[in-house]
This record gives C-alpha cells, structure tokens and sequence, in this order.
C-alpha cells in the first residue's frame, strides 16, 4: 500500500492505495465519485475521462499513485459555484446531447479539455477530438451540436431538433 | 409557433441534470453492507464435455466466501425463453435446458463454469484463475448450413440435431408463392447476409443481489428494460420466488437497446448467492466480458426473390432465411426471425403473395435475441437491397418502381397476416426528396468525381410493427407473457401527481415526456408531475420497454390511468360547485360548470380528496389514485424514407457518409426533440452496421471481434450531422394518443440505404457489382470493385 494526496475537485484527500488500483477505481470505490464510468476495459470508450493537471486523461489508463501531488477535477466539479449548470452541461442538456448518460461525463470531460485548446472548434475538429469517447445512444449529433453550441457558434442551421 | 409545454412541446430533459452532474445513480454505483463480489469463470473454449472441475485449492484462498458450479444449480430451473414457434409440421420448436452454470457441456466460449464469490474483486478474480477444470475439447459447430447436415456434431446431446425449428409463413401461400416466382416476367434474386452485432449499450450489465433473512425477501438490483419481466421470468422459471419475495429494481440504466431485455444467469446467480451465502452479491461485467456474455443481435443468412410483371409490378416475395441462435434460446431469441420478422415482408408494398421459411439453428456461439429493431431490421434490408437491385436489373428509378408499388389505401391487410391502419408512404418520400436534396445530386457527384473520389446514392423504405400486440393474439403465437403495460397516476393532496410506470427509461426520456401528457391532459404544469419507473417494489406492474412500446402501450395505459382520475376528479368538483357531473368542464386545471362563472381549482379538489370533509362520501372513495392496463388492439406501423449519399475512395475503398436524411411518420408527436434524438441514435447504429460492426467467429467459435479494439463501434467521426423530418403524419388509430413509436427506425431504415448507396458509387465507376455484404469495409470495398 502506497499513501497518496492529491486534491481532488479543489478538496485535497490522502488515501493509502495498492499499487495496481486504477485512479477510476479511486474515485469510484474510495472516494464514492461515482460520475467517472467505466465502460470498457481496453481504454477505447472515454467514459472514464477526468483532467489531471488541467488535461483530459482516461481515468482507466492511470494508476491512483501515479496522480500523487495532481490536481484531479472530475465531472462532479463541473457546475457553477451556485450549483447551476456549467456552460458545457448547459449546453449539452440544451441540445439534447445526451440519452442515456453513461458516456455523458466523459464526453462533458473531454470536451471542457477541447475548449480549453480550441476555443471556436469546427465541426470536424470535434469529431477529429472525440474519436476516444464511444456514445450508442446519440449517434453523436447533438453531441457535436452541443460543443458547437458551447464554444458560441451559431448551430440554428443545424437541423433544429 | 412550436408549443412551449404540453404535447408537442420540446421541454429541455429533467433527467439530464443528474447525468450531467455525475450524480446518476447506475446500478455498479450502488453499494452495500457486507457486499461480496463474484467473478465468473467462462469456458475459454466453444465446445466441450466437462470432465472435472477441481475448486480446494481455489476455495481455500484469501477472501474466497464460496465457490459455486453447475452442481449447485442441480434442481434449479434453467433460463427459459418466452416464446415457443411451432414448426412447419405443426410441432413445437426444440427447446435445450440452460443452466445458470454449465453442466456437464460448455456450449461456448463465455459459457459460464464456476462462480467465485471473495470480500474483493480481486480476490475472486485470483481464486477464480486457481480453479482447475478439465475439459474435453468437441469439434466446434460455428457454420449455420454446416450445423444443419447430416451427422454434425450436435452442440445439445439431448435434442435430435442442431436445428431449433424450420417455421413457414404464410405455409399456405407456400405453393403460389412459389407458381408466381415460375411464371413471372422478371425475378430478381439475392443472397445475402445480416451481420452479427453486439449491441454495446455503453453501461456493461451489472447485477447485485440481497437477501433479507428476516423476511425471507430478495432484492436484485439489475441493468434491465423490463425489472418485472425478470421478476417473473426468475422467481417463477429459475429460483421459484413468489413476487410478494422478491424485489427487482432497474435503477438508471446506461442504454439497452435489446440486449437488456432478457433473463440473464447472472441476474438469477446473484439472488441465489446472495440468499446461499447469506452476504450481499455484486457482479460488474467488463466490456470483455459483455462481448462473450450479453446477447447478440441479427445473424441472419438469407435468400429472397422478387417475382414482378411485365409492367413493374412487385407480384410474389420469397425469403429463405437462416437464422442463428447461438448455443441456447435467449429470452425472445425465437420470435425474432419469426413473428418480429416474417410478417414485415409487405414491407410498404402491394405484393400479394409473400413467403417466407425460417430455419433457426443452433451453434457454439453467443446466444443471439431481439437487437434494436429485431427481425425488423433483417425483413427492411432485404426487400429494400432485393427492390434496389431489381430496379437496377430493370434499368427504372428505385425511387418511382417504389412509389409505383406503394400500399396506398389504408386499412391494408397484407398477405402476412398484419393489417396497418394507417400510413403514407407517398409523403414520406415527398418528404425524403426536399430534405435530402435528391434534385441536387448530381452536382454532388460532379464535384466528389473531381477529386477523384465516387460517389453514390441510396434511397430505401421501411414499415416497423411497434407495440407488438394484442395479447391473446400473441398468446396464439406462441408468447408466454401478456404484451400489455400497466400505469398508476397518484394524485397527491395538494395536487402534485407521482405516475408509476411500468415502461423503463434507459436513454429514452420517459421522465421528460410521460408528464407532458399528463400536463396536457389536465392543465397543470409539468413540473407539478413525476414519473416513478423501474422498482417493483413501487410500480404495480408493466411490461417494460423495447419493440418501440413505451409511449404506444403504457402511454396509453397513463392516459386511461388520468381518465379516471379526470371523471372523478369532476364529480368530486361537481360536488364543491353543487352543479351535475355533467355540467363539469376541465380547462388549464380549474373546473368550471358550463356555461357559468363558478370553479373550483385542481389543488382545491384534490384536497378535498384527501380531506373530505365536505365530499360525496355516499358515491365515492376518498382518496384518488387510479391504475390502467392497457392491451393495444393491434400494432402501430411508422413508417420512413430514408436517404444515404456516401463517398467512396477507389484507391482504398473507404466508405465515407456524406450526407443521411431521414423522413418519418411516427403518428402523433409528444416531445419532437427527444424522437429526432431516437432518430440520430438509430441511424448512427444502423451506419455501424453497414459499414463498420461484425462479430466474427473463426472456425473453432473463438469471437474475434470481443473487445473495442476489434469490434468497431461508430464514433464521432463516422457520421454526419442528419437531416430528420417526421411532419409527415398519420396517427394511429387504435391508440389514445395517435401515437406509433420511434425508438427502433432509424436503425430499422438505415442499413439498405447505405449499402444502396455503396452500391451505386461502385457502380458509377463502372464496377459490376451488385451486392456487398455488411459491413461494407475498405477491404471488403476494394476486393469488390477488383471483381
């Protein structure tokens, strides 16, 4: 067992972890931040995607004691200060870009890291970007819609519903 | 102006701001006191007799709570099927034991062997590999015509061979059907195969049992559609617990599409353990494990001649299919080829003679069931890739040799015993040809032959049977459950309404849209209305949700559920206002006595319901709650038409979509933005299919395609944005709403159109090709147009 500290969504917490738990496992299992999903064991789908230090990084593709000393921000900090939604959720639940959720925090996840980049992305530079996150439900239109839509351009030529 | 609530309104989804925040609750984030953990061993082989499993040195390791195998299901019911066909010679399908742990034969790889329940996962993971199992390898049955000839090694010792049933429909047409192909004045014919799919919901199923030794109940916690059918299906079939003893809750479930349907053994092994060991039991499938363990979809190899007259006319359809099982029948496995499937051939054409034989076969493979669409799909594309290619034998327009064979008067009884009530196919098509801007593809081929590339064109229809009923005729079929759906609206004191629903909300938006109806039925606001789902414990009964059934069927029953509610609710009110019930109008939640300035608010009655000090004791309960179940008279039929232009390399063979129109009438629209979101979903998973997703078996049955490494989901940059339109509007007629059901078309439509199109790029670069299997990818593009 390894003790590790890191801040997680702005709290910092120290955890004695093995060495082969994976950071989904940590937040999940030990720090019951159960908004990163796991759905798939071969690091293909992006549910899992968190930002440590600032980049989007699958949560499965990393060890807890890898991210000794990182700052780890997960979906579950990713509302305003008054609890409303942030503009990127905003976006997404005005674009219907989500169905069943599952993908939804990693696809909110990697797309805050694009933006971050890539402040007005064209539409294929954001397919280009989520080519690692995997949704069944969408088909992924109002999910490029809703990132279009959140970076500030106009999408009302986009077939509206 | 669009509505901004009620029916028609596009209110932005309620259930979004827990997905958005993380704090969904699926059921892998459920944990509990003293929970253990169990991992399976599955057979790493497709076939084989179990000589001897060893578990001592396995169960004496850390953690290890108790090791179970097939032994320990000995005397415990098998997972049935809930459908049994009868065969073309009158006799019911063969129909195999399937034990929750093998016994005695692993069937295929994935078949579970032993179950290891640890305080950790890890634990019952390292025990599990200390197992020592000695199995003796049997040839693999992976080839269906193989599986069928004389002598093949039969994967069910105990049934005659490997063939569940050969059915026929309509058998009686058989023969004229058959005169009809003899004499026609052109026929046109076409082998073809309907990829296997895993259906890939992105949440893995997950399953976690408990038991209360105190009141001898049973909790599952479980990824599925339909938490009562499991109820039913495992407390009647597999573990004989009555329903006061069991609890199943389907908490947020990350998509379905299907697969979560059925009766897993997993399902029934957690509830058994959990009561054997005493201790809380959870399993969390991985992805690996989904692709050897969930059910797959289609597997379909067919044959199918259009018989048509001298002047185009479509005058018989014959479809010969096989159609995989895998090693046992999954819960609907049975009625997909058939019922799901044989009586979609009209199609949305005029063809007055159709037949179809099904030959259902078993294999060394996953078991295969009902995937979004579920026989639908498999009749769409063939008569929609058999019409293609006719019109191109005949050198006539596949879109006006479609609209020359429309069913145009409605009711139509086809010749595959279904009778739509209503449709227009005609308009759909009208539709399809603005919004994918058919006039102007022509300039788009110039421009794509420019930079070199090919590019082509593909047009298909499609008609779905939703809401698949009436009971008792379904029963006739050989359905072993009731089709209908059950709802419950509770109106509480101060007028807020919880409505228990026994449809299931994974993606769909039920949370959303139900109390849109409720709203507009009563006037009050939407917000003043929750919907309660997926807790047997809570809801009174239902069916579930799949074969686009939610809104048809248990939308019905709510608005037979608030009907009642409404005539009470009056009589109560007529009561306050000292007028007659019949004198009582409901607008925007006050009723009103015609005619009159007097009214009592809905708050106000509803009160007076629960506290009824002054209230019509003598003629009615307090109180007011109501429940409906509703058994639809009939199908919905929506029906499209679809559009697909793609790209086509000629130096790589890679297919790109260019552009995907879709063209719906889906009857009467509760929420438009949630059935364009149905739409995207469907057709993105009908692209994957043509062109991308195949689960491959070599000839041992090793799965190749078992992970997203191999198995080649569609992502983002895949597809385009869609062009959607469903202005196109029949209601339905034997349904309170007029609604039909939008969940399954867009995967339904979109395969034909995108092989169509396939076609015709290669064929506008001169390459002879007729046919290509799905998927359609680069190789097998390239290997095509080499010829």
């Amino acid at each position: 067992m390894t003790e590790v500290t890191m801040v997680v969504n702005g709290k910092s917490v120290t955890k004695s972890v093995k060495g082969n738990t994976l950071m989904t496992e940590f937040l999940r299992d030990e720090l019951r931040l159960t908004g990163t999903h796991v759905g798939c064991d071969t690091s293909q789908c992006g549910a899992c995607v968190i930002h440590v230090n600032g980049e989007a990084v699958k949560g499965c593709t990393m060890f807890a004691a890898e991210a000794s000393g990182a700052e780890v921000k997960t979906i579950e900090s990713m509302e305003n200060p008054d609890g409303s939604l942030g503009v990127i959720q905003q976006a997404f639940q005005d674009h219907h870009g989500l169905q069943c959720g599952f993908c939804t925090p990693g696809m909110v996840m990697s797309a805050s890291a694009l933006l971050k980049d890539n402040p007005k992305p064209s539409e294929a530079e954001i397919r280009d970007y989520l080519e690692g996150n995997i949704c069944r439900c969408t088909g992924y239109h109002n999910i490029v819609k809703a990132i279009m839509a959140a970076s500030g351009q106009d999408v009302s030529n986009i077939a509206a519903e | 102006m669009p509505k901004d609530h009620g029916i028609g309104a596009s209110p932005k989804r309620r259930e979004d701001v827990r997905f958005l925040t993380g704090t969904g609750n699926y059921t892998d984030d459920i944990n509990v006191y003293g929970q253990t953990y169990v991992y399976f061993l599955r057979s790493d082989m497709a076939h084989g007799n179990i000589k001897n499993i060893d578990t001592a040195a396995a169960a004496a390791m850390s953690g290890v709570v108790r090791i179970f195998t097939g032994a320990d299901f000995e005397g415990v019911g098998g997972i049935p099927c809930g459908w049994q066909i009868t065969d073309v010679h009158g006799e019911p399908m063969q129909e195999p034991a399937h034990p929750v742990l093998a016994i005695g034969k692993v069937r295929h790889v994935g078949d579970p062997i032993a179950a290891v329940v640890a305080e950790s996962l890890e634990e019952a993971r390292n025990a599990a590999e200390a197992i020592e199992v000695d199995i003796e390898e049997l040839p693999a049955v992976v080839d269906m015509k193989a599986a069928l000839e004389d002598g093949a090694t039969k994967v069910h010792d105990d049934l005659a061979n490997n063939l569940c049933y050969e059915w026929g429909f309509v058998e009686d047409n058989r023969a004229a059907v058959d005169e009809a192909i003899k004499n026609a004045a052109h026929v046109t014919t076409l082998e073809l195969r309907n990829n296997r799919l895993v259906a890939n919901p992105m949440e893995p199923r997950v399953a976690l049992g408990q038991y209360n030794r105190a009141d001898d109940h049973s909790t599952l916690h479980t990824t599925s559609q339909n938490p009562h059918v499991i109820r039913l299906l495992m407390g009647a079939f597999v573990l004989g617990i009555p329903e006061h003893k069991l609890t199943v809750i389907a908490p947020d479930v990350g998509g379905g599409f299907g697969t979560k349907i059925f009766h897993y053994a997993e399902e029934a092994f957690c509830t058994f353990a959990a009561k054997a060991c005493n201790r809380p039991v959870k399993w969390t499938s991985s992805r690996s494990e989904a692709f050897i363990s969930d059910a797959h979809g289609r597997d379909h190899v067919t044959k199918i001649e259009l018989a048509l007259d001298a002047d185009n006319n479509f005058t018989a359809l014959r479809c010969d299919t096989y159609a995989n099982m895998g090693a046992y029948l999954s819960t609907f496995a049975s009625s997909v080829p058939t019922w799901l499937h044989g009586t979609l051939l009209a199609a949305n054409y005029k063809t007055p003679l159709v037949y179809t034989n099904v030959k259902a076969v078993f294999t060394n493979t996953v078991p295969v069931d009902a995937y979004r669409g579920a026989g639908r799909p498999e009749a769409t594309f063939q008569v929609e890739r058999v019409v293609d290619k006719a019109a191109r034998e005949l050198g006539v327009d596949p879109i006006a040799l479609r609209r020359q064979n429309f069913i145009t008067e409605f009711p139509y009884a086809t010749p595959v015993a279904v009778e739509y009530d209503t449709g227009d196919y005609n308009a759909t098509m009208d539709k399809l040809e603005v919004i994918a801007d058919i006039a102007g593809f022509k300039a788009r081929r110039a421009e794509s032959e420019k930079k070199g590339m090919l590019r082509g064109f593909g047009v298909n229809c499609y008609i779905e049977a939703c809401g698949i009923a009436p009971s008792n005729l379904v029963g006739q079929l050989g359905a072993r459950a009731g089709l209908y759906d059950a709802a419950t609206v509770r109106v509480n004191a101060t007028g807020s309404i919880s409505v228990m629903v026994g449809a299931h909300s994974h993606g769909q938006g039920h949370e959303t849209a139900f109390p849109q109806v409720v709203a507009e039925m009563i006037g009050i606001d939407e917000s003043q209305i929750d919907i309660v789902h997926g807790d047997t414990s809570k809801v009174p009964f239902g069916m579930g949700t799949y074969g686009s059934r939610s809104l048809a069927v248990c939308g019905s029953a709510m608005v037979r559920a608030t009907e009642k509610i409404i005539n009470k609710a009056k009589k109560i009110a007529a009561h306050l206002l000292e007028a007659a019930d019949s004198d009582i109008e409901l607008k925007d939640g006050q009723f009103s006595v015609a005619g009159t300035d007097k009214s009592v608010a809905w708050g106000d009655v509803t009160l007076a319901a629960y506290v009824p000090h002054n209230y019509p004791l003598e003629d009615i309960e307090p109180g007011l709650e109501e429940t409906a179940f509703y058994d639809p008279a009939n199908f919905t039929y929506p029906s499209g038409a679809y559009c697909c232009e793609v790209e086509l390399d000629p130096e790589t063979g890679k297919v790109t979509v260019e552009r995907f129109s879709a063209a719906d009438d889906f009857g009467n629209i509760v929420n438009p933005m949630i059935v364009s979101g149905q739409v995207h979903g469907g057709i993105g998973q009908g692209i994957g299919q043509a062109l991308l997703e195949n689960a491959a078996y070599d000839e041992n049955g090793q799965l190749l395609s078992a992970s997203y490494m191999d198995y080649a989901m569609p992502r983002a940059d895949d597809v385009p944005f869609y062009a959607v339109d469903h202005s196109a509007c029949t209601p339905c007629t034997h349904n309170p709403l007029g609604v039909k059901g939008c969940g399954e078309a867009g995967a339904i439509g979109s395969p034909p159109a995108v092989i169509n199109a396939v076609i015709d790029a290669m064929q506008s670069g001169g390459h002879n090709v007729t046919h290509i299997d799905m998927p359609a990818s680069p190789s097998r593009v390239w290997e095509a147009m080499k010829g």
